[in-house]
């Protein structure tokens, strides 16, 4: 009953305020919407603290689709990867929810934007409690849609429709992926639920398939096909480029969507998918390789960013990644932990940019900000802490859950893990620096807005300010709430995650690494802190001169490595190439011109003639009857008695 | 005896006996006035009779001799054709007013042609098919060229009655054939004669005979290759004229084709069902090509009403049980299709002056948005869109054929239907895409409103209320096949 009311409490916040919104008005869609998400974040906390440690338990609540051997049913699946789960979508949501009162105050379809906002939380809660892989790819794609509607919400900036259509687009390429792994499962398996797939994962360890001439373990492949599903929605390297796009978004959406919940899907789905891929070491392999590349490589790009949004858009991937290694190395409760505690200090961060952006009259270029911090102490205050938490300064959350993603990478003493390892370490300097550049390009120095803008620069709200409050107390306090989720014996657990050596897991291992692996992340912060201090407050001068030095090394990082370049040449002009081919000669020279026009051509020709015969004239008339019945007779005398 | 007799015939007697009375009322009574009393007369008449039928006891009964059956599926299509005489003539006395031919003569001759098609039903032998033929039809030949002073009417009159003729010749040739080849003339001793010999052949001239039977009725039907009369009736009569012929005659002579093929010569199905395939197709596909070409709305919807006789053919192709209940379910949603349809035909009038073009829709959506939604039901349904009225009248027919093995003739149906969409289809566009340089008048008399009104609700919510026409129209198939 509970969990239903946490599922269903946005779905009817979104049913009322999309059907009803131009009736009850605007207010009343913002109290309706929010009411029934603090209510179903309040019961998610109960949640929290009363499913962990405990058996797991489903909620039925009716049949689906039942055909053949192919049976699904609609059920929730309480246990403790779904209850952690439950409580970052419905905080962060209340949380989004009151402060877009506040943020989207002037907007002009209030309603619309209440009704998509609790639609995504739905699906997303669908998501997490999905008891078996259909409902999960319902909850899915219907992330996907409400993405794909509160990225478009602006719908006459024609920059937010094409973003929303990028996203949608290298969305599908990821679910193609996904929806191959489901179709593998039920052929392996002949079954769709999560519980049977799992207890009969162990069996198939050794299973084979032929592909392609190679012979290919099929858990291996199942896991990498799934997780490429997990590498579109999570905007994971190769399929990351609609994320920074995205931010054509409200930055409320980027906050909840874009950065605490929907990208994060991928890495629940390899933590919730953990039974299958313990038993697919390939894949892990894989899933280790993209999270680290993805970590450093979107750490590099956020170096030079300008647009302050991008920047932590860019932070998002690149923690993403850091939480997939963690899982690609068996730490999945740590890549779960990072989730949990990054859910509040990134959404913080976009709810904190907001306030900055609201403030300065919808400016979001961070080489106009610059002392900003007197007009709004408490953003700033908050933005140094979603910063420092960011950052991973001991005792903010972000320490407690990145360090040990970079020790369990490190314990996992395997070459891949090392590779993490660094790499991790490298995206940890210049996530320093670039936390650190956002803050002091933003708040410190010398203001480059216009008069006109300072003068008008504001505090928010107190609607807008309480969240940021409610998000900075968790910002702080979710390392301290979730360090049962890592102690090294998993019974927080109780099996939602699986290990297959629980007495050698690698949360286990990452306990017990050297003392020197336990410090350098830290330094690491420290350090790129420093720097960034020393260019952009001690020395403005220097990130100029630096930038016209290395050039070439500036202008790849700020193009992004020339990945939307690329893919524009290799994949959107050809296919734009092939789409006008079809077009042109195969659909209007070749169907068209033999299919409907012809056959509507031989169709009006066969009227004519029809037209024809009928002159007016009786005795043509008559003799058309009297031809009829001969023909008729002849027809019967020759072939039917003859 | 001779009293039961009577009884089983009640609703023809009363139609015949208020005809006569009628006819002296208008003789006494010979202004607007009079007219206009004599058709509400004539109405009341009509929709008593229609009583009559319903109360009349449902078993099978045969009077006169044998000439006269009265039974469910006698009952089933006399309550249609009634209902078809009704409402065409409720349209009809508005327009009639409106073109000034507004005369008692009017509502006497439907009233006394409405008998002989309710007696056509009822036919049991091949006299009472002939003369309740020619009764029916008489009437209809005068109506036709009732707008005298019209060159064009008078020219319909003139096709329709010779053309009649000829027909009636063939079918009476025909009935010669057969008597002269079985010796009787009976449906019932027909039925008898060859229901006991397993694998029996009709003798050869019998076959032929069949075979001009079957043009005599095509030609009532107006299906191909008997239809070339029907475009120009339909186009000259005038319009009120032209909705009764649609709606009963057509009904009637389909009520009596299935009767005669199945009973006399149900032993026969393989036989004649290659007529009935061969005329079906062929309507079917000079239906949907025909009609395209025109610019009249009259003649779009003759050869509309080809076409659709052509479908519900289809069923009696099938010659099953399952086929006839098609046939009935077809013909009766075609009716209130047809009806309403001409009933907006009626209301559009642009500064008094009644429209025949299609043309003429354009900026009805505008002008009269209830009666372009009318006549979206009416298009709609028409062209075979679920889920309106007029798909499950296709659907049932179809899936007789697809059970006999048909399949190819249902395929034929479909692809026609898509072609008949088309000029359905462009009315819709017309009405709500298309404007007008002048408006339409606006407002109508209550009697369209009124049989328009009721037409789009049978034919838009069958699909929430089907079993009242279904469920009868079941009872009275198993009728024919005990």
């Amino acid at each position: 009953m509970m969990y239903g009311l946490i599922v269903f409490l946005p779905l009817l916040g979104a049913l009322v305020a999309g059907a009803f919104g131009r009736i009850i008005g605007d207010r009343a869609s913002q109290v309706v919407t929010s009411a029934l998400l603090i209510v179903a974040a309040l019961l998610s906390g109960i949640a929290l603290f009363t499913v962990p440690y405990g058996e797991p338990f489903t909620v039925d609540l009716g049949t689906w689709i039942v055909s053949g051997s192919f049976a699904v049913d609609w059920a929730l699946r309480i246990d403790a990867l779904t209850a952690v789960m439950l409580v970052v979508v419905t905080w962060v949501s209340a949380a989004v929810h009151v402060y877009s009162i506040g943020y989207m105050s002037h907007d002009e379809s209030i309603p619309r934007f209440m009704s998509y906002l609790s639609l995504f939380t739905f699906a997303m809660l669908m998501l997490v409690t999905a008891d078996n892989f259909v409902q999960l790819f319902f909850g899915w794609e219907g992330v996907g849609l409400a993405s794909y509607l509160l990225i478009g919400y602006w719908y006459k900036k024609p920059s937010a429709n094409n973003a929303a259509m990028k996203a949608f687009i290298v969305n599908r390429i990821g679910d193609f992926g996904f929806m191959l792994g489901i179709a593998a499962v039920f052929l392996v398996f002949d079954s769709l639920a999560f519980d049977t797939v799992f207890a009969a994962a162990p069996d198939h360890a050794d299973h084979v398939t032929r592909m392609f001439g190679a012979s290919v373990s099929t858990l291996d492949l199942i896991a990498f096909l799934l997780f490429i599903g997990a590498m579109g929605k999570s905007a994971q390297l190769f399929l990351h480029t609609w994320l920074p796009d995205a931010m054509e978004g409200p930055t409320p959406v980027s906050a909840l969507i874009h950065a605490a919940t929907m990208v994060t899907a991928g890495v629940f789905l390899v933590a919730r998918m953990s039974p299958l891929f313990e038993y697919a070491p390939t894949a892990m392999a894989f899933v280790t390789f993209i999270g680290a590349a993805t970590a450093f490589f979107a750490a590099t790009v956020a170096l030079t960013q300008n647009d302050i949004k991008r920047v932590i858009a860019y932070s998002t991937c690149s923690q993403l990644g850091y939480m997939f290694f963690a899982c690609g190395v068996g730490a999945y409760a740590a890549g779960i932990f990072h989730l949990f505690t990054h859910a509040f200090f990134k959404a913080l961060l976009f709810l904190g940019a907001g306030s900055v952006i609201h403030g300065l009259g919808d400016e979001q270029d961070m080489r106009r900000m610059g002392g900003v911090w007197r007009k709004m102490v408490f953003t700033y205050a908050v933005m140094w802490i979603g910063s420092l938490a960011l950052v991973g300064i001991p005792f903010f959350s972000g320490f407690y859950s990145k360090d040990l993603i970079l020790e369990a990478a490190f314990a996992a003493e395997t070459g891949i893990g090392g590779f993490a390892f660094w790499l991790g370490i490298l995206a940890a300097v210049m996530t320093a620096f670039y936390s650190g550049r956002l803050l002091f390009m933003t708040f410190h120095g010398k203001p480059n807005a216009s008069e006109e803008v300072m003068e008008h620069a504001h505090e928010s709200p107190p609607v807008m300010t309480v969240p940021l409050g409610f998000l900075a107390a968790g910002a702080i306090g979710a390392g301290f709430l979730g360090l049962p989720m890592v102690s090294g014996d998993h019974a927080f657990w109780a099996g939602s995650i699986h290990v297959r050596d629980l007495a050698h897991n690698a949360i286990e291992a990452a306990h017990h690494v050297p003392l020197w692996v336990k410090l350098l992340p830290v330094v690491a912060g420290v350090i790129g802190l420093a720097v960034a201090w020393t260019m952009y407050v001690a020395n403005p001068l220097l990130p100029g001169r630096l930038a016209n030095a290395v050039r070439p090394v500036y202008l790849f990082s700020y193009h992004k490595w020339y990945f939307d370049e690329l893919y524009d040449a290799v994949f959107v002009r050809p296919a734009r190439g092939l789409g006008t081919f079809l077009w042109r000669k195969v659909d209007l020279g070749v169907i068209d011109d033999w299919g409907p026009n012809g056959v509507a051509a031989s169709t009006l020709a066969g009227t004519k003639r029809i037209v024809r015969l009928q002159s007016g004239y009786i005795y043509h008339y008559a003799f058309a009857m009297l031809i009829g019945v001969v023909a008729l007779v002849t027809w019967y005398l020759l072939a039917v008695q003859g | 005896m001779s009293q039961s007799y009577l009884l089983v015939a009640l609703p023809e007697l009363f139609l015949l006996a208020a005809g006569l009375v009628l006819l002296v009322v208008g003789a006494f009574k010979e202004t607007a006035a009079g007219a206009r009393l004599v058709s509400n007369l004539a109405l009341g008449t009509l929709a008593i009779t229609l009583v009559l039928v319903l109360v009349a006891a449902p078993d099978r009964a045969v009077a006169f001799r044998g000439n006269f059956v009265m039974d469910g599926f006698a009952g089933f299509m006399k309550v249609v054709v009634l209902l078809g005489a009704l409402g065409t003539l409720a349209i009809a006395q508005p327009y009639l007013r409106r073109e000034g031919i507004e005369r008692f003569e009017y509502a006497v001759l439907v009233i006394f042609s409405t008998a002989g098609m309710s007696l056509l039903l009822s036919a049991n032998s091949f006299l009472a098919l002939y003369i309740s033929l020619e009764l029916m039809s008489l009437p209809l030949y005068v109506l036709a060229a009732f707008q005298r002073d019209t060159y064009k009417s008078t020219e319909a009159g003139l096709k329709y009655f010779v053309l009649g003729a000829l027909a009636s010749g063939m079918l009476l040739y025909g009935v010669s054939l057969v008597y002269g080849f079985t010796g009787t003339i009976f449906f019932e001793e027909l039925t008898a004669l060859y229901l006991d010999e397993e694998g029996a052949e009709l003798p050869l001239g019998a076959l032929v005979g069949v075979v001009f039977i079957a043009a005599g009725l095509a030609f009532k039907l107006g299906a191909v290759p008997f239809h070339m009369w029907t475009p120009d009736v339909y186009e000259g009569a005038p319009t009120a004229v032209t909705a009764l012929f649609a709606a009963a005659p057509k009904l009637a002579a389909m009520g009596l084709t299935v009767r005669v093929f199945a009973e006399p010569f149900g032993a026969f199905v393989a036989d004649w069902q290659q007529i009935i395939i061969a005329v079906s197709v062929g309507s079917m596909v000079l239906g949907a090509f025909g009609a395209i070409g025109q610019r009249n709305i009259k003649r779009l919807l003759a050869y509309s009403g080809i076409g659709h006789v052509g479908y519900a053919l289809v069923g009696l192709a099938a010659g099953t049980q399952s086929g006839v209940y098609g046939v009935l379910v077809y013909m009766t949603i075609y009716l209130f299709m047809t009806v309403g349809t001409f009933g907006v035909v009626l209301a559009l009038r642009r500064r008094g002056q009644s429209l025949e073009q299609i043309d003429d829709f354009a900026g009805l959506g505008k002008d009269q948005p209830l009666l372009a939604l009318a006549t979206a039901i009416f298009m709609f349904s028409l062209a075979g869109i679920p889920p309106l009225a007029g798909f499950f009248g296709k659907l049932y027919v179809f899936l007789a054929a697809i059970e006999v093995g048909l399949v190819w003739l249902a395929v034929i149906g479909v692809l026609t239907s898509v072609v008949g969409a088309y000029y359905y289809l462009r009315i819709v566009k017309l009405v709500y895409f298309d404007s007008a340089p002048e408006a339409l008048d606006r407002g109508m008399e209550p009697e369209l409103r009124g049989v328009i009104a009721v037409s789009a609700v049978v034919t838009a919510l069958f699909v929430v209320v089907p079993g009242p026409i279904l469920g009868s129209a079941r009872v009275a198939a198993g009728a024919l096949f005990p």
